[in-house]
């Protein structure tokens, strides 16, 4: 991605929280517990309409707790989840789901016995029919190996397909809000730049709101509006991808050796 | 045993099958001296040693020649994969030809339900009388509640992936459903069939309610419970259920409100027929067909609807089910208890047939084996399942008539005794050879345009 194109998303980021608009998901002084062990210790985090907006974090540090907190499992011990004026804390996962915000869960979780058709139409299950040929003609476009590969079964597929799969699934159910686990996680460099491509499509062409959680530092900070950066529970910054990329800080903890990468440089 | 190369060359292959071999019959040699050489006879004295030094030779050579026939099988396998990529490795199944066993899944089921629609003609047709076909035609009807009863299992085990052990509760409140509204409250049957249906969809949402958000072995545990339990108030409940004596004297199935019977209103004499009781038989044959054949189609049918695919993403992932808002514990309650419900149709077959329940037909061996015959079916296959209930209802039949084993055995060898054994051996050869039942594939159940088979080798084995 160009330089000239980042400048382009920074403004666009500064127009969107201009605006005043209530954010689309925020999240206040969220904490989450396994069992007696703090895994989120009041977390406050917002997402406008039409973001991208990423966490990041080392391993262990809550990122995907806080992602499975707001779609209710875990649950919040304490603090509020706000989706377009509505909290849905208390909610059952279902509930949320069917709200408008879909997700595609860190270590992919596709119906691995079912064709890759039928993984598609389980994403369209809060739709049925209705839009279904138009919208899987959209995820095919998106994704051109999914297309390739409808009749399979989804076990069958590739690592970096089965990613794929996961967020065509997710944006089946025409999401406002998309939460994206790890889409980079163990996948090939040009299979990461192909996901991001398509995340920053989605994001531009539909303006779809995009939450990202992502060890792959330099590209989600790269791709984002505006990042997070979570350390053992906490977040411990905040600001526009650039500023974050830019941060010695941040530079030092994540993107050693990978800053000044090529494009390409996946590097966790 | 180091598997053989499978390049070597056949004749230092078969010194080493051979020696392989013999250290198996000397094992089984080794075995056969304690448990099986002597036999103790009560003869007039005490106990008398009887030798059976030739049975032993008998078997040892048996194992010997299995042993070298199965290496033999194994080294032509092995050689044949050498040569072809193994299926596994296949990334691609999309355009591959559908090989046989997929192509005999298609037809199969409709040669099953060729077969069972004529049985009643052939079995007269062979045995030369309606009233001698009557072992054949009655050995189809207990063949076919099987079937009937893993299909309904299927739903709930093989689609939605609950592991349910008490299958056989929801038999039982079918069954005595038909037996007390028809003895209390004179009934028809074809009143109580689809309330037998609904009482035991209803028991089976009382169940399923608190105890579904249960996993895996839990689940199991829970439902084993369930039919105990239901069994146990069967007996108990002497007042209403008449206890571990049952209910008797249960009015017959009628065609269609005109009763079987000899005198002028009845079946016979209103179609012009001379009176036979296999009238009746041949009825409940075709009865219990029917209700079989309705499961398989409400299978089928809700199989390409949103349920159904829900069903399956379910056994599939449950977190990622909820994500995408599927409501798990509905879902998996209406698998549960349209399960059930087809339990409980069989349960109401199976008292009108009878005339006769008591809580001993409904014991935990009962869902053990229709769980082994959605299981040994492989889950999910309805042809499968069909002909899992085939073998291991027919097989014992099948064992009444070795009777030349007696020849080799002893006098006092009885074959159907050993069922259970065989069943147990049949698992694990299935675990063995065929980890995910007959038959492992499966048509996608929707598809753009042709229709393709995906093959269960090509996937890994799933979890949830």
């Amino acid at each position: 991605m160009s330089v000239a194109g980042i400048n382009v998303l920074v403004d666009e980021t500064r127009a969107l929280q201009s605006g005043g608009r209530p954010p689309l998901l925020s999240v206040r002084g969220v904490s989450t517990y396994y069992g007696s062990v703090a895994a989120l210790k009041g977390v406050d985090l917002d997402v406008a309409e039409g973001e991208i907006v990423t966490l990041i974090g080392a391993n262990g540090a809550g990122k995907s707790t806080l992602m499975m907190t707001v779609f209710g499992a875990p649950r919040a011990r304490s603090g509020h989840i706000v989706y377009d004026g509505q909290d849905i804390t208390r909610m059952p996962t279902h509930g949320i789901a069917r709200l408008g915000i879909a997700q595609s869960p860190e270590g992919r979780r596709v119906f691995p016995r079912m064709s890759v058709y039928e993984n598609l139409q389980m994403g369209a299950s809060l739709h049925g029919e209705r839009h279904f040929a138009e919208d899987l003609e959209k995820v095919c476009v998106l994704f051109p190996r999914v297309k390739e590969r409808l009749h399979q079964r989804a076990g069958t597929m590739s690592g970096g397909e089965q990613q794929m799969l996961a967020i065509a699934r997710a944006l089946m159910s025409r999401p406002r809000l998309l939460l994206l686990d790890e889409p980079s996680l163990g996948l090939a460099p040009l299979v990461v730049k192909g996901i991001f491509d398509a995340i920053r499509r989605l994001n531009r062409e539909d303006g779809m709101t995009i939450f990202l959680v992502e060890q792959n530092a330099y590209h989600a900070l790269k791709l984002a509006h505006r990042g997070y950066v979570l350390v053992n529970g906490r977040i411990t910054m905040s600001g526009t991808g650039r500023q974050l990329l830019d941060d010695p800080a941040v530079k030092a903890a994540y993107l050693e050796g990978g800053h000044g990468a090529p494009a390409g440089g996946a590097h966790g | 045993m180091a598997a053989p190369a499978s390049d070597a060359p056949p004749s230092s292959a078969m010194g080493g099958i051979l020696r392989d071999a013999a250290l198996y019959a000397l094992v089984a040699f080794g075995l056969c001296v304690p448990i099986i050489a002597y036999r103790t006879d009560p003869g007039p004295a005490g106990l008398v040693l009887v030798p059976r030094w030739g049975l032993v030779l008998i078997l040892c050579a048996a194992i010997f020649a299995i042993r070298v026939l199965q290496r033999l099988v194994l080294l032509r396998r092995d050689a044949r994969r050498a040569l072809t990529p193994s299926p596994a490795q296949a990334t691609e199944a999309v355009g591959a030809e559908p090989d046989a066993g997929q192509k005999v899944s298609k037809v199969g089921l409709w040669v099953f339900v060729a077969v069972a629609l004529s049985l009643p003609l052939l079995a007269t047709v062979s045995t030369g009388g309606l009233s001698s076909a009557r072992y054949w035609i009655d050995l189809g009807i207990l063949i076919l509640t099987y079937v009937m009863l893993g299909w309904g299992l299927n739903i709930v085990v093989g689609l939605a992936g609950l592991l349910d052990l008490g299958y056989v509760a929801f038999y039982a409140v079918g069954a005595y459903s038909y037996a007390l509204l028809s003895t209390t409250f004179g009934l028809s049957f074809w009143i109580c069939l689809p309330l037998a249906g609904l009482f035991a969809g209803l028991w089976g949402m009382l169940l399923g309610f608190p105890v579904l958000r249960l996993r895996g072995d839990y689940l199991a545990i829970v439902t084993l419970a369930f039919g105990e339990i239901i069994r146990l108030v069967l007996i108990n409940w002497t007042d209403v259920t008449g206890g571990a004596a049952g209910v008797s004297s249960i009015p017959r199935a009628s065609f269609f409100g005109i009763p079987f019977t000899a005198d002028e209103d009845g079946f016979a004499a209103r179609f012009g027929l001379d009176f036979n009781s296999m009238h009746r038989v041949v009825f409940l044959y075709y009865l219990i067909l029917g209700l079989a054949l309705f499961t398989n189609l409400v299978t089928m049918r809700l199989r390409r609807l949103p349920i159904g695919r829900a069903w399956e993403a379910l056994r599939e992932d449950e977190i990622a089910c909820r994500s995408l808002g599927i409501d798990t514990t509905a879902t998996k309650l209406t698998a549960f208890s349209l399960g059930a419900a087809f339990g409980g149709f069989a349960g109401s077959f199976f008292a009108v047939r009878q005339g006769f329940v008591s809580p001993e037909s409904f014991t935990f061996l009962e869902s053990a084996i229709i769980l082994a015959i959605v299981v040994l079916g492989g889950m999910g296959s309805q042809l499968g399942v069909a002909i899992a209930a085939v073998a291991m209802v027919g097989g014992p039949e099948l064992l009444r008539n070795l009777g030349f084993l007696s020849a080799v055995f002893g006098e006092s060898f009885d074959p159907s005794e050993y069922r259970l054994l065989l069943f147990g051996l049949a698992m694990v050869a299935m675990m063995v050879w065929r980890p995910r039942g007959l038959i492992s594939v499966r048509m996608p159940s929707v598809s753009l345009g042709e229709r393709r088979a995906i093959s269960g080798a090509h996937v890994s084995e799933g979890h949830g």
